[in-house]
């Protein structure tokens, strides 16, 4: 049937679907951005020092100290592991410790850690900026910069610890320094020292006992879920942390920016609405005269509101696919070239220890669904011109 | 006798609820097979209204519309669409082409709706472009032709599923004269070789000069109604 023709060529339908076009861009980036801001501040945290999910002795969040800490047990290791949603767990045994070199005593946080699975969960060993990296039951210990800098020692250099042990014990000793680890943040950068767990735990005379598990988890979104019923699993005597409980400014900070961002997202799709209906209207007004004319020769008003629809539809979805299509590789170049962020923010971020670069997310839910969205908003605001022709007399249409 | 249009004692009036506007008051109208009349009056006298009326694009508030005896005020709005469609041609003053068609979609798509083959359709969009002297403008936008160029190919799209009559809401008014001259020629030829019936509105009065009858209307009453031209219609003449 020559009826498609006629809406060929037509300059109205290209507006139209520039519209759409740069709608579903724009939506599709605004949501990348959202999501890989907070995937990448969430992983940020993770690597951070704490991990998903702590798990202590019950009290031990309160008043951290060595008479705090719990023997470690396969059983209680078992039970963690069994929830689906974890994907691996890690010991610490953490305590404060005099740290000395020839001349320079300084207050040191010593952390036990099994390197491997520490690795994994907090990647420590990507934040080695001198030496090399911890191995199980070496005699040596990973120095934090700042705390390296302030005791003037460097890798290969010996550092003294004195401090107290478990249930009052003297814990003394030399180690080797195998590395050098730079931490975004001050406190961390200033004072930790890591050695692997069985030498930590022989320095504090506490054999088998640890401060802390450590847990990565699969699914990230599942945080509260998991923390509940690992509570329970364990029973009483030990206290389950998340992140957001451990750290909670830097929950505070994701919460306000993610909710800045679906404000922006808000007002993105108020703007993509106007956009659109102001271009559906503008179109109206030109072709009011051309439907009234249509209407007085005798064509039907069914056909004719037919006839909109399929054009209606016709062009949202080509507008959706073809804006899809550019927000790929948009999206992918803003992933490997993220945006950084400047200002307040960065200072926060930093603080933690945290580059304040904003990734965006290339998850394809995110192209399928803002693709949605705009093809929602679009076929519901298409309905306005069908509406109007519903309405439209050839009288009053064609008067001038 | 072959009485297509006979409009009796019909009225429209606007604005009821607050102060009346008569713009089509108590008139009765004759229209012949194969008349060439003029609907003349100035601005507001009612002519558009009165058209479209007769056209049922618009129904009376008084009387009745007949056309070919069939009393088109009962009609519901569905009924009229199909009726319009099958018994007559509109050539209005403007925007009567759809501009992403050619000129012979332009007239083509009509026929189409009336569910016509494609063969027909050909042969008759040759005929009538033919007929408006256009066969090398069969392929051109809306766009690119004249004003009068644009009025010609809007009267073979009136034409085109033969209709019963051809109502013209002041085709010329925004032609120069030179084109008024030409599309005037135009209807009058198709008047005169196929016994087209045409009404049109106008206050060109050299346009007013060419047509075989010519209605005056001032306020929405016909106050004079001459046959020029001796066509199968007798002369009369009123005075109201
Ligand atoms: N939709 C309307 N509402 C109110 N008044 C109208 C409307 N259409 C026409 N009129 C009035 O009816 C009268 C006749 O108008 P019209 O038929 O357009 O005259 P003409 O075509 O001769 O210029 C005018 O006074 C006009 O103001
Ligand atoms: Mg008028």
């Amino acid at each position: 049937m020559a009826w498609k023709n006629m809406w060929r060529n037509n300059m109205r339908t290209l507006i139209t679907m520039a519209a759409i076009f740069f709608a579903v861009i724009l939506s599709v980036i605004a949501s990348s951005l959202k999501d890989g801001i907070f995937n990448n501040l969430v992983k940020n945290v993770v690597s951070f020092y704490t991990g998903y999910v702590q798990v202590h002795k019950q009290g031990y969040w309160n008043e951290q100290i060595l008479d705090n800490s719990f023997e470690s047990s396969a059983g209680a290791t078992r039970k963690i592991l069994s929830d689906k949603n974890v994907l691996t767990v890690t010991s610490r045994i953490e305590s404060f410790a005099l740290a000395s070199s020839a001349a320079i005593t300084k207050g040191a946080l010593v952390a036990g850690i099994e390197p491997e699975k520490e690795n994994q969960i907090t990647l420590l060993k990507n934040k080695i900026v001198q030496g090399s990296y911890l191995k199980d039951n070496e005699q040596a210990v990973l120095l934090s910069q700042g705390l390296a800098e302030r005791l003037k020692l460097k890798t290969n250099d010996t550092v003294l610890l004195i401090g107290q042990g478990y249930h009052g014990a003297t814990a003394a000793g030399k180690y080797l320094i195998k590395g050098i680890v730079k931490f975004g943040s001050p406190e961390l950068n200033g004072k930790s020292l890591f050695m692997p767990l069985a030498v930590a735990q022989d320095f504090y005379s506490a054999n088998g006992m640890v401060t802390s598990y450590i847990l990565s988890l699969k699914d990230t979104r599942d945080l509260q879920t998991t923390r509940s019923t690992m509570a329970e699993a364990l029973g009483p005597a030990y206290e389950v942390m998340t992140w957001e409980e451990l750290m909670p400014d830097i929950k505070q900070h994701i919460a306000s920016d993610s909710n800045n961002m679906k404000y922006i997202q808000g007002i993105l799709y108020l703007l993509i609405c106007f956009g659109i209906f102001g271009t559906l209207l503008m179109m109206m007004v030109e072709r009011k005269f051309e439907m009234g004319m249509l209407l007085a020769v005798g064509m039907k008003k069914t056909k004719l509101v037919f006839l909109l629809m399929v054009e209606s539809v016709f062009t949202v979805i080509t507008g959706c696919l073809l804006g899809i299509a550019a927000s790929i590789p948009i999206v992918y170049y803003l992933n490997r070239h993220p945006l950084k962020m400047g200002g307040e923010t960065a200072r926060i971020y930093e603080k933690f220890g945290f580059e304040a670069i904003f990734p965006t997310s290339t998850s394809a839910a995110i192209f399928i669904h803002q693709g949605m969205v705009v093809l929602l908003i679009g076929l519901l605001l298409s309905l306005y011109p069908v509406y109007k022709v519903i309405r439209l007399d050839p009288v009053t249409a064609m008067k001038r | 006798m072959n009485t297509v249009i006979d409009a009796h004692n019909i009225s429209k009036v606007y604005n009821k609820e607050t102060i009346p506007v008569y713009a089509v008051n108590n008139v009765h109208l004759h229209i012949e097979k194969g008349e060439f009349t003029a609907l003349v009056g100035p601005s507001g006298s009612g002519k558009t209204t009165l058209l479209n009326l007769i056209g049922g694009l618009d129904k009376p508030d008084e009387g009745q519309v007949r056309i070919n005896g069939l009393d088109i005020t009962g009609l519901s709005a569905n009924q009229l669409i199909d009726f319009r469609l099958k018994n007559i041609g509109f050539v209005f003053q403007s925007f009567n082409l759809i501009p992403v068609l050619t000129a012979k979609e332009n007239v083509e798509f009509i026929m189409q709706l009336q569910g016509v083959e494609r063969s027909k359709r050909e042969a008759r969009v040759k005929q009538l472009f033919g007929q408006i002297e256009m066969t090398d403008k069969l392929d051109s936008r809306p766009a690119q032709l004249s004003g009068g160029q644009q009025q010609r190919v809007a009267v073979a799209r009136a034409l085109a599923t033969k209709p019963q009559f051809v109502l013209a809401d002041e085709p010329t008014a925004n032609l120069d004269s030179q084109s008024a001259a030409n599309l005037l020629d135009i209807m009058a030829k198709l008047n005169k070789e196929e016994q087209i019936t045409f009404l049109f509105s106008t206050h060109d009065q050299r346009v007013i000069d060419r047509a075989h009858r010519v209605i005056t209307l001032v306020d929405g009453k016909i106050t004079s109604d001459t046959a020029t031209v001796s066509t199968t219609h007798d002369n009369v003449s009123e005075k109201k």
